[in-house]
């Protein structure tokens, strides 16, 4: 298995979601070497996508403004490469199935690996049609990560034992971006499921995270994923996000130790 | 693993949050579709309250006029509400009241969808919400008036092109932050398994019919059964109990707005690839990354990057065939049909007509065509108006 667990190792990992070529590329890659350098344990990269289903209405803007400015999968595969070296952290690709499968699926993870990208997350690839995904992503050592929901339920302990990485987990119904009310007890109920049938890392995704939030997901959890406001941060700064993101991420990361 | 695939295509690619939702909806389809009460009670409802059976017209002027086949049309605009919508809709809403549902949601383009679902929701006293693209919400504001009248809430999407397939999106986003109550009432044979199974059973009612109607007045199958594909709704219902008999053959007509070799189109057939899409396996409109195209149609209901996938698996296999009919060729023959028959088709159903026109005239007099009229066209008058430079709004 590929080094994606590592980011676990150091206490609790902190998680950033962006979406690539918001406002630009070179805004991208400069996120990506000030965002390793100033707490994040993994980035997850996403690859904008014309029709994001289960994202609000943060995200869907970010998808569009960063295809308005000529974003293509090919571009940010070279972008992240050149960058590499400059950023420590680990990377994830977060998109959909559509730009995967029509990219071809081999060509896609083969690229991921070429890249220093050692996980995907695809949102609308559930456990019953992974097969789609996972021998491309297993002859190219990338882990492929399962998500649980509230409404997982049963479904929990059956993707929990087949799940690689970490478990990208979201403890209140609803597309990102939507402010959740989850509580202590969702997370300690979902984190509590999954660790009677695996080891492995669970990372709480919230819809808009705060300091109080990152708290509770430090309580039980081993990571936390910050969905959108990272995004919104940018869609509200654009060239000039890095320090806003910058000062928000430390925030986190404090309350999260 | 995988389930609800036809060849290649389709498959559940939905959010793990919708998985338990579609799974109990499976469940439950599997319990309710043979369960003899369950029968019974959408028999009635669809007898005494839609109107069925639907007409099969033989239309004599049409067929003396073009001079070759033996033209019927399928009269699914006489159903209520004026379209085949409402076969699935009772279907439906009746499976989500026997789970103990609530609330329906559904997408629409035309808003006949919508309608229909918003007709149901009254009949069974079910709360009802209505994702409609916002640019469809004018171009059919009449048929937003009829689902604010039947109780519903209507909301304008205002994401993307403003269309059909935003609308989806809208809805798909929706039954993800409320699925305990909520039951998302497809409205075509797309979207991740169950529906395309579902839809299309609850549709094949239409193709049962003509089979059984044609029987009795001509004694022998049809030679073509042809109908508008956007989704593929009324196509699949009036295709599926023909497939065994290869005789007949089945013809699709998709929307080519503009021309199919034009940007401004939605033949999914002549210019989609293989994508993964709105839960699906499929073909869709789309660029080489995989990001959907921005399709057009004169046609709302047709106004659709995709196509359901047991339409791509009967592409693929070549039992159907699909054709391109353009805005032009459509507005024709809303128009003739409206002269010849007195009949106003959708100018969805319009594109079946539009290809008819074509096809008669070249297959001899002893052959049969059936094209599947799958909806009245009322709600296009203003909009045919305006095409034809008249100066009329709702």
């Amino acid at each position: 298995m590929n080094d994606i667990k590592k980011a676990f190792e150091n206490g609790k990992a902190l998680i950033p979601f962006i979406t690539a070529g918001d406002p630009s590329l070179a805004v991208t890659e400069q996120l990506l070497i000030e965002m390793s350098k100033n707490g994040a344990d993994i980035i997850a990269i996403g690859i904008p996508f014309s029709d994001p289903i289960a994202e609000g209405v943060a995200i869907q803007e970010a998808d569009l403004r960063a295809l308005a400015a000529g974003t293509t999968t090919d571009k940010i595969f070279e972008m992240v490469k050149g960058v590499r070296p400059q950023v420590a952290c680990e990377l994830a690709v977060m998109t959909y199935m559509n730009p995967v499968f029509v990219y071809g699926v081999d060509k896609f993870m083969a690229k991921c690996a070429e890249c220093g990208i050692s996980a995907v997350i695809v949102p609308d690839t559930p456990y019953e049609e992974k097969a789609e995904l996972s021998s491309a992503c297993d002859a190219n050592n990338v882990s492929l990560i399962s998500m649980i929901a509230p409404t997982s339920e049963d479904r929990i302990q059956m993707i929990a034992k087949d799940a690689q990485g970490f478990l990208f987990c979201i403890p209140s119904l609803g597309v990102a971006g939507v402010k959740s009310s989850t509580t202590a007890q969702d997370i300690d109920c979902m984190v509590g499921m999954v660790r009677s049938v695996s080891d492995i890392p669970c990372a709480i995704g919230f819809g808009v995270a705060d300091k109080e939030q990152a708290k509770l997901a430090a309580r039980t959890a081993d990571g936390m994923i910050i969905g959108s406001e990272v995004v919104e941060i940018i869609g509200k700064h654009g060239e000039n996000c890095i320090e806003p993101v910058i000062n928000y991420l430390k925030a986190l990361k404090s309350a999260m130790i | 693993m995988s389930k609800g695939r036809f060849g290649i295509h389709g498959g559940q690619f939905v959010p793990e949050t919708l998985m338990n939702a579609i799974n109990e909806f499976e469940e439950a389809y599997s319990r309710y579709k043979d369960d003899p009460e369950f029968v019974a009670e959408l028999d009635t409802l669809l007898r005494e309250y839609a109107g069925r059976p639907s007409r099969l017209y033989y239309a004599a002027k049409m067929t003396e006029d073009l001079g070759g086949a033996k033209i019927y049309l399928k009269r699914e605009d006489l159903n209520h509400t004026g379209s085949h919508k409402l076969n699935n809709c009772l279907g439906q809403c009746l499976l989500a009241k026997k789970m103990g549902k609530t609330r329906v949601i559904a997408e629409t383009g035309a808003g006949q969808h919508g309608v229909a679902t918003a007709t149901v929701a009254a009949l069974l006293g079910m709360e009802c919400e209505i994702f409609m693209g916002k640019e469809d919400t004018i171009r059919q504001a009449l048929n937003v008036y009829r689902m604010k009248l039947l109780g519903a809430k209507v909301n304008a999407v205002e994401t993307g092109t403003m269309t059909l397939k935003d609308a989806v999106n809208e809805a798909m986003r929706e039954w993800t932050n409320r699925v305990a109550d909520t039951h998302y009432v497809l409205g075509s044979v797309m979207g991740p398994h169950p529906f395309p199974t579902v839809v299309r059973d609850f549709q094949s009612v239409i193709g049962k019919e003509i089979k059984s109607q044609l029987m009795e007045k001509e004694g022998r199958l049809p030679d073509v059964v042809m109908a508008c594909v956007g989704g593929g709704s009324n196509a699949m219902g009036a295709f599926y109990e023909f497939i065994p008999n290869e005789s007949v053959q089945l013809i699709g007509c998709e929307a080519a707005g503009l021309g199919a070799d034009t940007p401004k189109n939605a033949a999914t057939m002549a210019n989609g690839t293989l994508g993964i899409f709105h839960g699906m396996k499929s073909y869709f409109c789309q660029d080489e990354y995989g990001q959907i195209a921005p399709v057009y149609s004169i046609s709302a209901g047709l106004d659709y990057p995709g196509i359901g996938p047991e339409h791509a698996n009967l592409a693929d296999t070549g039992r159907a065939t699909y054709v391109p009919v353009t805005d032009e060729e459509a507005v024709q023959a809303f128009e003739y049909l409206s002269r010849t028959e007195g009949i106003i088709p959708a100018i969805e159903s319009a594109h079946a007509v539009a290809h008819c026109i074509k096809l008669a005239p070249t297959m001899s007099k002893d052959s049969i065509i059936v094209v599947n009229l799958s909806g009245r066209g009322d709600k296009d008058v203003a909009a045919i108006a305006r095409y034809r430079g008249e100066d009329l709004y709702e």
